[in-house]
């Protein structure tokens, strides 16, 4: 349970929201994190359409480097098939469902999209049950 | 070159804010994920905080004809919920939960936990590589 007020998780909460309306303010597009990436990967595509998505992605690992004096303690020893499976299921699951926790979290659930609230409503409810079931019965 | 610049500022602030916010500590966010175990509701409030921003701008942003660097919006217009949204975010969900990583921290993790990113991100590229297939399959048969 908390034991002081979570300022600093607002506040980056705060900062990835701005981040996103910057981006919908002046670009007009979805700070959607999978979304970007994939059609990066995946699609053709050339001139600003791929340079945006090149910078918005240098810009997201360099302002989390900036920031690594910010630090947590970091994992070891974590099952490598765990993080395989982990992330074949994140990647099919947010190309099959259009987006991920930035783009329909965030995003979607700003825009009051339906379908956004829908899918967030679902992966809150399978991460949560994967969670347990991984601890409980598994790990 | 305008909107170049606004691309990196974003991405710039948005990766920042996973670092500050832990977002970025997959065992925070599966302690986050796990409210019958060792709950930590802390995340709660970097979604909250996100929310609060983009719910209390985005409808002022969009009485705009365009954004300010481009002519037009980008914005999915889909309302309908599908099973495959469904599926496929679940699906998400599960990944999530395996790790703790969703694409953003995953993708960060490259200068944060090398060790795990070169295990995570292969893996993330080569399911978003199958996904697609998926995607672009189902689509031929709906049309």
């Amino acid at each position: 349970m908390l034991e002081t007020f979570p300022s600093q998780a607002l506040f980056g909460g705060i900062l990835i929201g701005f981040s996103a309306v910057l981006l919908l303010a002046f670009n007009g597009r979805t700070a959607g994190i999978s979304g970007i990436l994939y059609n990066l990967l995946y699609n053709p595509l050339s001139g600003t359409e791929r340079n945006w998505r090149l910078c918005f992605m240098a810009g997201l690992v360099g302002g989390a480097y900036f920031m690594l004096p910010v630090e947590f303690e970091l994992r070891q020893g974590y099952s490598p098939v765990l993080l395989i499976a982990s992330g074949l299921a994140v990647g099919i699951g947010t190309r099959i469902g259009n987006g991920c926790t930035s783009g329909h979290g965030v995003c979607g659930i700003g825009m009051l999209s339906v379908r956004s609230i829908a899918a967030t409503v679902a992966f809150m409810i399978s991460g949560i049950l994967t969670v347990t079931i991984l601890r409980n019965f598994i790990g | 070159m305008q909107r170049l610049i606004i691309a990196l500022t974003s991405g710039l602030i948005f990766g920042a804010g996973l670092v500050i916010s832990e977002m970025a500590n997959p065992v925070k966010v599966q302690n986050f994920l796990d409210p019958f175990g060792h709950w930590d509701p802390s995340l709660a409030f970097v979604m909250g905080g996100a929310v609060m921003v983009t719910l209390g701008t985005s409808r002022f942003i969009m009485k705009r004809k365009t954004p300010i660097f481009a002519d037009q919006f980008y914005i999915s217009l889909k309302t309908s919920i599908d099973r495959r949204l469904i599926i496929g975010a679940s699906l998400f969900g599960i990944g999530w939960g395996l790790s703790g990583y969703c694409p953003g921290p995953g993708i960060i993790n490259a200068v944060i936990n090398p060790i795990e990113a070169l295990v995570f991100l292969p893996a993330l590229v080569i399911g978003g590589w199958i996904g697609q297939r998926y995607s672009a399959r189902g689509n031929s048969i709906q049309h």
